[in-house]
């Protein structure tokens, strides 16, 4: 992309005055990315973007956080985490919290230094808290392969895996055509198109009658795509803007490890319950190596908490009665709080107000 | 969380990579795709995600270089 074609796509989104559409990232990396580049201030007022459930931290029940809590407190027994989610509270505590009282909880950055952990400790079992979409769900799996080839036999997962496909079903239907949670088109999930193939949202597409455009995640080219989808209203097609990443049908490396590890299963969703067949678990051959994840399904919110509003797109995140006055970052209450990625995190942090 | 970064493969050994990014060195897994020294690669959580085309990831690379060196200037600039 050129300047001038960016300017041209500016020019178009600032200006654009047809009918209010809504539009919704999936992806929490895209939230981010589009806080990051203050793309709310360069759109039309007619234009509205709307965070959808893409971040796992912030849709992963507090069922699922209460476990990995306990087993951080059981002795002989390590919890290991991306960052984000140890600040997020189940019904009681977070990670951090059962950390601060002496549990053992150990952050990274990949998976895969879970395996050196379990090297070195023989006797401890390690247990990744293994949240996320189809684009990490590989990366575990692979990380389960490593460790049968290191014959590491002290490392599972507690799954909380999810896939976009049915929730963004769910999210469809719970919009009514004049109601607030409405949705006018996608901005479907780069990196996990980088794994899926951008197929599967032609399909979504042609079912829902709604445009979805694969993006990528820097500021033009997020520009580019918002732009494609609201030239593209009304019209259930999918294009692909992420071309450099994305092919129809994915990585076939990364599939078939999936299909070999996991199956189809129901999940738990914040905000939207038990969705059929929205998420993954490990397969009855490798159940050995899962921590304890069927059944964590209850969900126990802060008391006014609306983030079950916020992520369906019902309401914006300022008009959550808690944000901003008693949840902030620093002190957060809700998941989309807590997380980077998380919608009332990134309004917060960039002053947005619609 | 899907978050991934464009890297350079300096060497390949076994099941991982030794992946440059503007500097910092990382091994990542190579699993999900085959990759040798030279290709630039995105990475998303300790895994080679997929090969890039060599011009969209310089361009890629430029950006991510531009916002470094203005997060710097700014840093200076509220320092001074």
């Amino acid at each position: 992309m050129n300047r001038n074609d960016l300017e041209q796509v500016r020019t178009f989104l600032h200006e654009y005055d047809g009918p209010e559409i809504r539009l919704m990232e999936v992806c929490g990396t895209h939230t981010a990315s589009i806080a990051k580049n203050g793309i709310p201030a360069l759109l039309s007022p007619a234009i509205h973007l709307i965070s959808g459930p893409g971040c796992p931290v912030c849709v992963t029940v507090t069922d699922y956080i209460d476990r990995l809590v306990s087993l951080s407190r059981t002795p002989g027994t390590a919890v290991v985490s991306f960052g984000d989610l140890l600040r997020v509270r189940g019904s009681r505590l977070s990670l951090a919290d059962a950390r601060a009282d002496g549990a053992d909880v150990r952050m990274v950055y990949a998976p895969m230094q879970m395996l050196d952990f379990a090297a070195r400790e023989p006797d401890r079992t390690f247990v990744f808290a293994a949240v996320g979409f189809e684009t990490t769900a590989p990366v575990y799996a692979l990380t389960l392969e490593e460790a049968a080839r290191r014959e590491l036999r002290n490392v599972k997962l507690l799954t909380s895996l999810k896939t976009m496909p049915e929730v963004i079903r769910a999210v469809v239907r719970a919009g009514t055509p004049d109601g607030r949670g409405r949705i006018d088109g996608f901005l479907a999930p780069g990196h996990v198109c980088a794994v899926t193939g951008s197929n599967e949202y032609q399909e979504l597409a042609e079912e829902t009658g709604l445009p979805f455009v694969v993006s990528g995640f820097t500021g033009p080219q997020l520009l580019a795509s918002i732009a494609a989808l609201v030239k593209l209203q009304g019209r259930g097609t999918c294009l692909n803007f992420y071309p450099e990443v994305v092919t129809g049908t994915g990585n076939a490396e990364a599939k078939a490890l999936c299909r070999k590890y996991y199956e189809p299963c129901d999940a738990s969703w914040r905000g939207l319950g038990s969705i059929p067949r929205s998420g993954l678990r490990l397969r009855e051959e490798y159940r050995t190596l899962d921590a304890g994840s069927s059944g964590l399904d209850g969900d126990h919110a802060a008391r006014g908490c609306e983030c079950a509003k916020v992520l369906t797109g019902q309401i914006m995140p300022v008009e959550c009665p808690l944000f901003g006055r008693i949840c902030t970052p620093q002190y957060p209450n809700g998941a989309c709080m807590v997380s980077q990625e998380g919608s009332c995190y990134n309004w917060y942090i960039s002053g947005r107000t619609r | 969380m899907c978050v991934a970064y464009p890297g350079t493969v300096l060497a390949v050994k076994d099941r991982t990579a030794l992946i440059d990014f503007s500097g910092t060195r990382v091994e990542a897994l190579t699993g999900l795709v085959r990759t040798k020294p030279g290709d630039r690669v995105l990475v998303h959580a300790g895994c080679v995600l997929q090969v890039l085309p060599p011009e969209e990831a310089d361009e890629m690379q430029s950006l991510f270089d531009e916002i470094a060196s203005l997060s710097e200037e700014d840093m200076k600039e509220t320092a001074g």
